[in-house]
């Protein structure tokens, strides 16, 4: 069974490709959707196509599926229509998913299963990833600010960071927004923010 | 509050839409708006029939097309409103324009003439054209065919359409993968600003009064919440006339990065109708560029739907039936749209179905509630698109 993934980000690609694998597909491609892509993905004759619901090149394919003579048989969206919780869940998930006509729904479903899992396991993975990188750059900011209340005004480290934090609780407002104004003073007033 | 999601595309006559939210109208109804930004029409028409969304920023055609199963897994749409009439441009490389009359003005201003050079043009291009459309069931693709068939060419034969997202259309043409593209605005204006395109046909010079964007429901939902519904028609139709009596402050709001997300500049040509058709020329006033409201635009005529049906017979879209015509006219639901805005301080056609293009001078029609008057709605060529007889009509077209 030749499984094509559209996408152009690398990384979750890949990752789908590797679930895949894991599970004892083998015949997989990855092509990104770029200009000529269909006429790529027309040539392959793939029985299953995946694809990411936001890309803008859905429209693209779908033209292609309805209008090619190369394909031997016409391919269409989802291959159980009466499967409601599957479609709601791969929609969830931000993935479609087009089935070569007359494939049986039992070897299709795992595909979709799967695509859809790792789907949300991406974007999970993403929003982690994004917490990650928010919380590493606030950090840089307070230490910037405990830096600036260190040299201006001789206080130790854990002194300016209780300075910061009382500020913060009178105010009602986070640390990391005290210590952004903080930073945005200080560099006005001259200082070395 | 009732909460309500509608998807959209990222596309200046989604502005109704995003008016009826932003400025309160929705609130007003009790309705809590929640407007899902969509990057495909595949992808919007999947959260509509797959119940993701009660509602959507619909191209006119696709609404027809998905009911009647043209277009993937089929669903009874309905559409009660429109949210735009008008909006599209054709833009064609400067190379392929450089083969048309060298005025841009009368080229726009004799869509006859214009259709004749297109066809001579065909011939002296160092290959077959390569015309970007946004989607198959889309009211530019239609437009296209439309003018296009005119000066006998064969849109399937002598060009190559091809579908490519709005947003990509400039690009393509900068690679030399398409010879133009039509789409709705700014995509025509920014290949125009970038020096690759001169825009040589706009819609509504085709059709004085194209159906653009409708909104559309799942049928079986909106017949089984008339109460919202009616609500949502009474917000919208109230945003509609706010965005045609503020277009700056609506350019504006329509700018944010989770509606169109374009800057200002490029969003005002189509709301002011004011566009510059080749590099460096001055702009060209189209005072019915995009119509929302005045000539209650909204309205879903029936014949309206069924224009559409016949186009997409012409071009052998759907096997003609009385049950594909009955099926398409009834996507259009004018009844709902009495139904809700019966008391609303505005003019009501008296009637559903009219003959399209017949009108070439503003016409007072019959209407409930003081007086209505229709601009022109004429087509290029001056036929007249009968809804009673739509054999005939097709029978005048010399090809297909």
């Amino acid at each position: 069974m030749r499984i094509v993934i559209i996408d152009d980000s690398g990384l979750r690609a890949t990752v789908l490709e590797e679930g895949l694998r894991e599970a004892g597909y083998d015949d997989i491609h990855v092509v990104p959707p770029q200009s000529g892509f269909v006429a790529r993905l027309e040539r392959m004759a793939p029985d299953v196509v995946l694809m990411d619901l936001g890309n803008p090149s859905r429209d693209t394919l779908e033209e292609m599926l309805a209008v090619s003579r190369a394909l031997a048989r016409p391919i269409a969206m989802f291959v159980d229509q009466s499967d409601e919780a599957m479609i709601g869940a791969a929609i969830d998930a931000g993935i479609s998913a087009y089935v070569v006509d007359g494939l049986r729904k039992e070897r299709v479903k795992p595909i979709i299963d799967l695509a859809i899992r790792r789907f949300n396991a991406f974007a999970r993975m993403q929003t982690e990833l994004d917490e990650a990188k928010t919380a590493l750059a606030e950090r840089k900011t307070i230490d910037r600010a405990k830096a600036i209340l260190m040299n201006s005004r001789n206080l130790t480290e854990a002194d300016a960071y209780a300075l910061l934090r009382s500020t913060a609780m009178n105010q009602n407002r986070r640390i990391v927004d005290v210590a952004e104004a903080l930073i945005t003073a200080s560099s006005l007033l001259g200082g070395k923010a | 509050m009732t909460p309500l999601s509608i998807a959209f595309l990222p596309l200046t006559d989604s502005a109704v839409l995003i008016a009826a939210r932003e400025k309160g109208f929705t609130e007003t109804q009790g309705i809590d708006l929640t407007l899902v930004r969509t990057t495909s029409w595949a992808t919007l028409r999947d959260r509509l029939v797959y119940r993701q969304v009660e509602a959507a920023h619909m191209l006119a055609p696709l609404a027809i097309a998905v009911t009647l199963g043209l277009s993937q897994h089929p669903a009874r749409l309905a559409a009660p409103f429109k949210l735009s009439v008008n909006g599209n441009a054709l833009a064609m490389s400067t190379t392929f324009a450089a083969a048309l009359d060298p005025d841009p003005v009368s080229r726009i201003n004799d869509p006859l003439a214009a259709a004749h050079d297109f066809a001579a043009a065909i011939g002296l291009h160092h290959r077959k054209p390569i015309v970007g459309v946004v989607h198959r069931f889309s009211s530019h693709a239609l437009m296209l065919r439309y003018w296009l068939a005119y000066a006998g060419i064969d849109p399937d034969r002598d060009l190559s359409l091809r579908v490519l997202p709005p947003s990509l259309m400039t690009e393509a043409l900068r690679a030399g993968e398409i010879d133009g593209f039509i789409a709705g605005e700014p995509w025509s204006s920014v290949a125009v600003a970038d020096g690759l395109a001169e825009i040589v046909a706009v819609g509504t010079r085709i059709w004085r009064r194209g159906v653009e964007k409708v909104l559309g429901f799942r049928a079986d939902w909106m017949e089984d919440n008339p109460e919202l519904v009616d609500r949502l028609l009474v917000a919208l139709s109230q945003a509609a006339e706010w965005c045609d009596a503020n277009r700056e402050e609506l350019a504006e709001i329509l700018a944010r990065p989770e509606y169109v997300g374009q800057p200002v500049e490029r969003l005002m040509p189509a709301l002011s109708g004011r566009l510059i058709l080749r590099p460096g020329d001055a702009a060209l006033d189209f005072p019915d560029f995009m119509l929302f409201h005045r000539e209650a635009t909204a309205f879903p005529w029936r014949s309206q739907a069924l224009w559409i049906y016949s186009q997409l017979v012409r071009w052998g879209e759907v096997e003609p039936s009385e049950a594909a015509e009955r099926a398409a006219a009834d996507v259009f639901r004018s009844d709902i749209y009495r139904r809700a805005l019966a008391e609303a301080a505005q003019p009501m056609p008296g009637a559903s179905m009219k003959l399209e293009g017949a009108l070439s001078t503003p016409t007072a029609v019959g209407a409930h509630h003081g007086t209505l008057t229709l601009g022109p709605d004429h087509f290029f060529d001056d036929r007249i698109f009968d809804p009673g007889a739509i054999d005939r009509y097709l029978a005048s077209f010399s090809q297909k």
